[in-house]
């Protein structure tokens, strides 16, 4: 008996192995390892190579911290957007109850399925100052907009780009709450805000979290956007790092400011699935 | 191996590019590394059809993006067309093999004035042969401004706040604004390039934005009334849109020269002499003009070219007192990177 239940376990173990090898071969190569030469070049400095923290200390001078928080704020922005207009959308479509969910996830994923950089620059034709919404306002004889090129622009993109990121997990959170979950709530009396605030925006929490990762992540670190919307007049954190890497040739300082933002996300993270935690004691659970 | 991969992934890509597929070549091969959109394609046939060599074509977007790639020397590229302050540095850094000038007697057909301002960044012409040149200037709308531009004032003046498209590049950008103040483009005085700075941010408000390549097409639509563009843009976009004009200033701008050079780990050296001397001649040099109409520096090619407005035209060849005024980049070491934070301060200012 002792015996087989150990072979039976060695053979589970060898399994395991066999499935997770190419991923854990992917991991090593395109994760861990650069991963590994992003800490080396970080902390070493560009001439002889020996230990520094010059380079994450970079991120004190004037210029990166004012482009770090103007990354920040922009990021922070979009994504509490994203969360206000996903919330919303995906309690609606769990109230709709609709038997194939799978043509209204489509409906978000479609836009997705064209190139990210193309429908940015889809955005540019249509904010610019002879674009299609300046079009149509001079033409009902309204004064022009001026977005394009400003902060405006660039949370735009983020949030029209970036939105399909919150809405699925939460969606996909929503819609396995049981109803009768919220009968019972029904029956001992609470009224709908109070269901909502106290069972399904508890319940909905885990995709809440990982929406505003997946938002704030990419928010924070892109360079493209605001390329594209911003007109090249507002610099970004991401920017600063592409050049440090293209134009200024060195890479020490551009994997040092790199860690300083990783190490800054984890952070963030850190605070919102600490609270996440936290209020998870505080519910009716 | 790993290099063997590589370069058997971009033999396939030009063998299926230009059809050449399974076609034996007596001469072997020669691997080039150009600017994207920067030759006529039907040039390269022609190539392989007389040399009996086949070409393995491969394109870059920036300076920044070919140099670590020749440096690192994972891939070996016979023939190479970086820009003036590129190959500058790459001639410092040992990067390059000197060109036998033996294998491409249709050297003569480059106009010597050009090879003298070669001679900036190449001292004695050992390493480069020019391929295409041209000046920074500004692109205005006539209709939209309301006296001919003739200074780099227009671009800082307020009067035209919001339809000013500024450029998007750091030398290029600090380099303007150098000119305006009078001093060099390849100045190292700190206290200068502080003033340059200070300019740009003064003129950060009347800015509508920073771009490089977008200002072709928002010039068409009219998007502003002023550009900093490239001299090799700009017959294109007056093609497009007759109000354009473009202007090198009065105070000077850069004039550029890209050039073809041979890496030192190059395989087929002689190969990429012969496409060096091929690039030269009259006919081929035209071909390549009339395609993408950056200035040729081949003066035979420019006797050959029909369109007596083309041929006159002052922003092709602009005349030799524009040419006076102009410098062109050296490579700064170091001091390229006060540069960058110069500009990285301009930009991160909010005013």
């Amino acid at each position: 008996m002792n015996k087989r239940e150990g072979r039976l376990a060695k053979q589970n173990k060898l399994r395991q192995l066999l499935l997770s090898s190419p991923y854990v071969l992917w991991s090593i190569g395109f994760i861990i390892l650069p991963l590994v030469m992003v800490v080396y070049y970080g902390l070493t400095s560009r001439d002889g190579g020996g230990f520094t923290l010059e380079n994450l200390k970079l991120i004190w001078e004037p210029t990166h911290r004012a482009t770090l928080i103007l990354s920040v704020q922009l990021s922070v922005i979009s994504t509490i957007l994203c969360l206000l207009i996903a919330y919303p959308l995906a309690l609606a479509l769990r109230s709709l109850r609709l038997k194939s969910n799978g043509f209204v996830i489509l409906l978000f994923m479609l836009p997705m399925w064209m190139n990210f950089l193309l429908r940015t620059i889809a955005w540019q034709n249509i904010l610019e100052k002879n674009g299609v919404i300046n079009m149509l306002l001079s033409a009902v004889g309204l004064p022009k907009l001026n977005i394009i090129n400003t902060p405006t622009a660039i949370v735009l993109g983020m949030v029209y780009d970036f939105l399909p990121f919150m809405i699925i997990p939460i969606y996909n959170v929503l819609s396995k709450i049981g109803d009768d979950v919220i009968q019972a709530a029904a029956d001992l009396g609470a009224n709908y805000f109070q269901i909502l605030w106290r069972v399904i925006l508890p319940l909905s929490k885990p995709g809440i979290v990982s929406g505003l990762t997946m938002v704030f992540v990419p928010s924070l670190t892109t360079f493209v956007i605001s390329d594209i919307l911003g007109g090249g007049n507002i610099l970004l954190i991401g920017k600063v790092i592409e050049q440090k890497f293209k134009m200024a040739n060195d890479w020490n300082a551009g994997c040092g400011l790199s860690l300083v933002l990783m190490v800054f996300i984890f952070i963030c993270m850190a605070i919102v699935q600490k609270y996440d935690k936290d209020s998870e004691g505080t519910s009716v659970w | 191996m790993k290099k063997g991969l590589l370069v058997g992934v971009l033999a396939l890509g030009a063998a299926m590019m230009f059809g050449g597929c399974g076609k034996e070549y007596a001469n072997g091969e020669v691997v080039v590394y150009n600017w994207g959109e920067y030759i006529n394609e039907d040039v390269i046939e022609m190539f392989e059809e007389e040399y009996d060599i086949e070409v393995i074509y491969d394109e870059f977007t920036e300076n920044e993006d070919m140099y670590p790639i020749i440096n690192i020397g994972e891939v070996n590229y016979d023939v190479v067309c970086p820009s003036d302050y590129m190959i500058n540095r790459m001639i410092n850094e040992g990067l390059l093999a000197e060109l036998n000038y033996d294998n491409i007697p249709n050297i003569k057909n480059i106009d010597p004035t050009y090879l003298k301002s070669a001679e900036e960044f190449d001292p004695g012409n050992k390493y480069a042969v020019p391929y295409c040149w041209g000046t920074v200037g500004i692109l205005y709308n006539k209709t939209m401004v309301d006296e001919p531009i003739t200074s780099w004032s227009a671009i800082f003046d307020e009067k035209y706040t919001g339809e000013i498209l500024m450029i998007d590049s750091v030398r290029d950008g600090m380099g303007i604004a150098l000119k305006y103040l009078g001093y060099s483009m390849n100045t190292a005085e700190e206290s200068q390039l502080e003033e340059a700075k200070e300019l740009l941010i003064a003129q950060r408000p009347f800015v509508q934005g920073y771009f490089v390549d977008e200002v072709r097409n928002k010039m068409i639509g009219e998007e502003a009334a002023l550009g900093v563009i490239y001299s090799g843009e700009a017959i294109y976009t007056q093609r497009e849109n007759a109000d354009l004009e473009y202007v090198v200033p009065e105070e000077g701008s850069n004039v550029w020269i890209d050039g073809w050079v041979i890496p030192k780990n190059a395989k087929n050296k002689e190969n990429a002499e012969k496409w060096i001397n091929f690039m030269c001649r009259e006919d081929i040099a035209l071909m390549n003009f009339e395609e993408i109409t950056y200035s040729t520096p081949n003066a035979a090619a420019r006797e050959l070219i029909e369109d007596a407005d083309i041929k006159n035209s002052t922003i092709a060849f602009p005349d030799a007192v524009t040419l006076e005024r102009c410098e062109t980049f050296k490579y700064l070491g170091e001091t390229e990177e006060v540069y960058l934070e110069k500009w990285n301060e301009m930009k991160a200012t909010q005013n």
